[in-house]
């Protein structure tokens, strides 16, 4: 999406009127901006006047702009987080009644708006009801009940044994909020990623900016619509947009940045960040294996699979199944057992199943048909393929042996696609494997329990599951995140209280008990008295004590 | 350069790093480095710094036989996987968290404790069972030299290498993929070293400075107030001479009770460190020319020195500074608005002492604020209403002993944190396992979606097992 500002826009509007129709112009935007509801293709037009260069029109400038609000700049972004900044200042975050207090109206939200929720989610992305209820609803849920039900103890401090080397003393950990923190999400979980976050701030005492993404349109409005109705706006904002509006609020100053999404915007967003010496954490993706062993049974297997595959958004997941890795041998058993529960599950015609979601929209739809169509790959499918560009669907599709350095196995797929590769031995699954950035989960089906401890050992993932997909993300007690391409920080339960933290180390002295070694003019005798006390060593810190009263 | 790396990163895959073994071999050998270099230390420091043996013991050899010893009492504990709890709905199940090594680190340290600032992390990177690349400050030259000499004698070569020179290496090191960068330093280079970290989403941990305040509170009694002024005269020039992220850059006090206090300062110091310039004792020096011009131009702002109380004089030749006390220079001034980082001490009076909080909140984060109350609503609102890497009660710097206290600043002065079990986790990626058996098999997870399927779900979100049960019976009886 292009945005260009008034001036230009006039004068585009202007230049390129000559030579080509424009079909509607949705309005002039409150901050002065013209939109347009259209895509363009302009073949060539000379701007004169006051278009600065960078809007020079070539044949593949589209202007689709779909935004009627005021354009959100820097000075915006400033003023809002100055905003943030005073409500975060008077300390009504801080306290306990407040987050309790928000907790439970988007407990409240969630369960009056479900409805609206579920339409919202269908028309960005045709999620089937149930499966936004289970991955989106429900999970938001009971994240928001967890920390409802824990914050009390989230918030106390911990009390920590102090060393001998200052005593007497006693010591605790107090969890701090950061400030004014910035969440951004992604267009996949459009919800549960935007208010998972979100919660994990408002626990822990921030105030938040979140900034849901413009490829979910709907669910982004819908959120801004709900927080707006439902939660404290002097702490708790969304702001709408693209790239435009992304850069704008990365210019700001945040205590903390978070972020879920791809690897390339990870590292701008990181870069950003180091401007102030924000901390980040980064929810990015990978290419999830999942090694399939040939004594696993093969019914419930194949279940587990699809579930974190196309059950899952249609595979747009970071945590669903990218490929799988199985032997030679059992590879053409499991495609069958897979197709068969596909055809379970989805009907004859999985292009005419309610129970799938669809692709996003036309440009991951043309990146996910250019995999398909790559040479080498295209002869390798050996279930599904259909393609449907004026529905945003493709079936659910197997390949057999794609070729290793081909671009469905280098880039993450995050569609219905699903490569699988075959070795000899399945101990060669784990050079696979390793031979590719680290991945946000692998999994592992298999009865054998030497395999187990050996994929768990040696392969670094954010996560593993052994013999299932995907329910390690849906257990609060285990965090959530990736390591090295796949992200760095974690979340989910008191992991997201503690992402959104300072834990602030507090030490509690008296004036007793003041030990002269630690003081000049230094010693040789302090030395001694010194090594006694870092030694721990009862009998030599008795010694060492009978010296501070001698000095 | 590149070949180091690429060894470092053979070694990694080797698996070697990773047995518990190899980690508790390398920490004894660190521990034999530490014991049998004491005297070759405390030189290198001497020369580098001026430090006392005894400080540097305290300050430094003591801190890593201390680290080390407890890392090694603890390792097999914190490399067991811990136990996650799952919900009874996945029985059966088991969850847990497996700590792992990272990979290839690297550690810059800086040059006021170059020895402990350098081997602390390195404890925790051994720990976690990664390979390291140290890249101590060419600014303190005879402790570089003897860390490049001495580390490969004692410690596996392949695994852990230690190199020198100066912000030109340092540029070229951060071109190089890392699994972890971990810096202590100035918030400046903290940037550039995250923002090259960017590049390849390595994870940083950043050990920055900030202007360290300590509030003095009017005590009950006079021995109560002798402590306090040796604990802060302590945290002032005790360590390397007030060179440090954590000594205290200033002091903030109620007016009524500053000139008792300033005299009590004064009398410490001298008891401490002498009378005059000239025969300063059990103080570290400057640590270079640059830094003492720095210093020296704190002075040299006409309002600064006119608010000098103490001290004030400079020796350029020797590198040294006398431990000076100023009262109220402006606060505008630079010694105002910048971190300190040397021998000068600046007291700032206040009408009422709570409004220490309101100045503190009025400068960035700092990484510790010190303390010296006894009311316990003044302690609580210091704790809630200021933000700071740590705070410590009526004591100076001996947060940093504790190997129980996460040692960390916030905003300004730094992220992530270490000491102890969390210099463990700072360079352990804590993956989150699940195993799951292939039965029993909940049906309603997968489509095709009905009715009966959505009701069972929302049951089992809430895990009302109960409802479950019924739901179950009235599919049967249907």
């Amino acid at each position: 999406m292009t945005i260009v500002s008034a001036a230009a826009a006039a004068a585009l509007f202007k230049d390129c009127t000559r030579c080509f129709k424009f079909s509607s112009i949705v309005g002039v935007g409150l901050g002065g901006t013209l939109t347009y509801r259209h895509t363009y293709k302009i073949n060539r037009v000379h701007f004169s006047g006051s278009i600065p260069s960078s809007y020079y029109c070539c044949a593949t400038l589209s202007i689709t702009m779909e935004e009627v609000k005021p354009t959100f700049d820097v000075d915006k972004a400033a003023v809002l987080v100055n905003e943030m900044r005073k409500t975060f200042s008077s300390g009504k975050t801080k306290s306990y009644e407040w987050r309790m207090s928000q907790l439970e109206s988007i407990s409240k939200m969630i369960d009056e708006k479900e409805k609206e929720i579920i339409e919202a989610l269908h028309k960005d992305l045709s999620k089937p009801e149930l499966e936004a209820f289970l991955s989106e609803i429900l999970m938001t849920k009971s994240s928001c009940k967890l920390a409802l039900k824990e914050l009390k103890h989230w918030m106390m401090p911990k009390k920590v044994e102090t060393s001998m080397a200052t005593y007497p003393s006693s010591a605790e950990i107090v969890s701090e909020p950061l400030g004014v923190v910035l969440v951004i999400s992604t267009w996949n979980f459009p919800f549960l990623l935007s208010l998972d976050p979100v919660i994990g701030a408002i626990a822990a005492g921030n105030a938040v900016v979140l900034k849901p993404s413009e490829i979910a349109p709907a669910t982004s409005s819908l959120l801004t619509k709900l927080l707006g109705e439902y939660v404290d706006e002097s702490a708790i904002r969304v702001v709408e947009g693209a790239v435009r509006e992304t850069s704008a609020l990365l210019e700001q100053k945040w205590d903390k940045i978070f972020f879920t999404g791809g690897a390339r915007v990870g590292r701008i967003v990181m870069a950003a960040a180091a401007k102030h010496l924000t901390p980040v954490t980064l929810e990015l993706g990978g290419k999830c294996p999942a090694v399939v062993d040939s004594n696993v049974n093969l019914q419930v297997t194949a279940k587990r699979i699809i579930a974190g595959k196309w059950a899952c958004n249609n595979g747009q997941a970071c945590i669903g199944v990218d490929y799988i890795i199985t032997t030679k041998e059992f590879a053409q058993k499991l495609i069958d057992s897979l197709r068969s529960v596909l055809e379970e599950f989805f009907g004859k015609d999985p292009m005419e199943s309610k129970d799938l979601s669809r692709i996003v929209n036309s440009f991951q739809f043309m990146r996910l048909v250019n995999l398909l169509d790559e040479d080498k790959v295209s002869d390798k499918i050996v279930f599904g393929g259909q393609r449907d560009e004026s529905q945003l669907q493709i079936a659910p599709t197997i390949l057999l042996d794609v070729p290793e350095d081909s671009l469905i196995m280098q880039e993450e797929i995050f569609g219905p696609l699903l490569p699988i590769m075959t070795v000899e031995k399945l101990e060669d699954s784990l050079d696979m494997i390793n031979r590719k950035p680290k991945p946000l989960a692998a999994y592992l089906f298999s009865d054998d329990e030497q395999i187990k401890s050996k994929f768990v050992q040696n392969i670094s993932a954010g996560g593993i599951a052994i013999n299932d997909t995907v329910l390690q993300l849906t257990v609060s007690g285990l965090p959530f995140g990736g390591v090295g391409e796949s992200g760095m920080g974690s979340y989910h339960g008191e992991f997201s209280f503690d992402a959104f933290s300072h834990k602030k180390a507090v030490l509690y002295r008296s004036f007793a008990g003041d030990a002269p070694t630690r003081y000049p003019p230094y010693t040789p005798g302090k030395q001694k008295q010194m090594k006694a006390l870092v030694s721990g060593n009862i009998f030599n810190i008795i010694l060492a004590l009978l010296g501070w009263f001698r000095d | 350069m590149e070949g180091s790396v690429a060894e470092l990163r053979e070694t990694f895959k080797s698996g070697r790093t990773r047995s518990v073994a190899w980690r508790k071999n390398q920490l004894k050998a660190l521990l034999d480095l530490v014991n049998e270099n004491e005297e070759s230390i405390f030189k290198a420091l001497h020369q580098d710094l001026g430090k006392d043996p005894v400080e540097s013991y305290r300050d430094e050899v003591g801190v890593i036989q201390k680290s080390v010893s407890y890392s090694l009492s603890c390792l097999d504990k914190w490399v067991a996987p811990k136990k996650g709890e799952l919900p009874l709905l996945f029985f059966p199940a088991k969850g847990q968290v497996l700590p792992e090594p990272l990979g290839v680190v690297l550690i810059f340290s800086s040059w006021n404790f170059p020895i402990t600032l350098t081997l602390d992390p390195l404890i925790g990177a051994i720990s976690a069972g990664n390979t390291v690349l140290l890249k101590p400050s060419e600014l303190a030259p005879a402790s570089l030299s003897f860390l490049i000499e001495t580390i490969p004698l004692y410690l596996d070569n392949k695994a852990i290498k230690v190199i020198g020179g100066g912000a030109d290496v340092g540029e070229r090191l951060l071109k190089l993929k890392w699994d972890k960068i971990f810096f202590t330093g100035s918030p400046r280079v903290g940037r550039l070293v995250m923002t090259a970290a960017a590049r390849y989403l390595t994870p940083v941990t950043l050990e920055l400075g900030g202007k360290c305040p300590a509030i003095m509170d009017a005590l009950s009694s006079p021995s109560k107030t002798k402590v306090a002024a040796k604990r802060i005269v302590g945290g002032k020039w005790g360590p390397c001479t007030g060179q440090a992220c954590i000594a205290i850059d200033y002091l903030l006090v109620e007016d009524k009770i500053a000139s008792t206090l300033i005299e009590l300062l004064k009398k410490t110091i001298k008891r401490f460190y002498g009378e005059n310039i000239k025969d300063l004792k059990s103080i570290s020096r400057i640590v270079n020319k640059h830094q003492l011009q720095r210093l020296h131009n704190f002075l040299k702002d006409p309002h600064v020195a006119a608010s000098v109380v103490y001290g004030g004089s400079v020796n350029e030749e020797k590198l040294v500074i006398e431990p000076t006390i100023l009262l109220d220079p402006p606060l505008d001034s630079e010694i105002m608005t910048e971190e300190i980082f040397g021998p000068l001490l600046p007291i700032i009076t206040l009408k009422n002492i709570e409004e220490s909080i309101e100045f503190i909140n009025s400068k960035p984060n700092p990484l510790v604020i010190y303390a010296f109350t006894e009311d316990e609503t003044f302690k609580k609102r210091i704790l809630s209403e200021t933000s700071s890497g740590a705070v410590t009660f009526n004591d100076s710097m001996v947060q940093f002993l504790s190997d129980t206290l996460p040692f960390g600043g916030v905003g300004q002065s730094g992220f992530g944190r270490y000491h102890g079990k969390y210099s463990f986790d700072t360079f352990s990626h804590e993956k989150a396992v699940m195993h799951r058996a292939f039965f029993p098999e909940l049906e309603p997870r997968y489509p095709p979606w009905n009715d009966f399927k959505l009701r069972f779900l929302k049951l089992a979100y809430r895990f009302d097992y109960f409802g479950i049960i019924l739901l179950l019976i009235g599919l049967k009886r249907s």
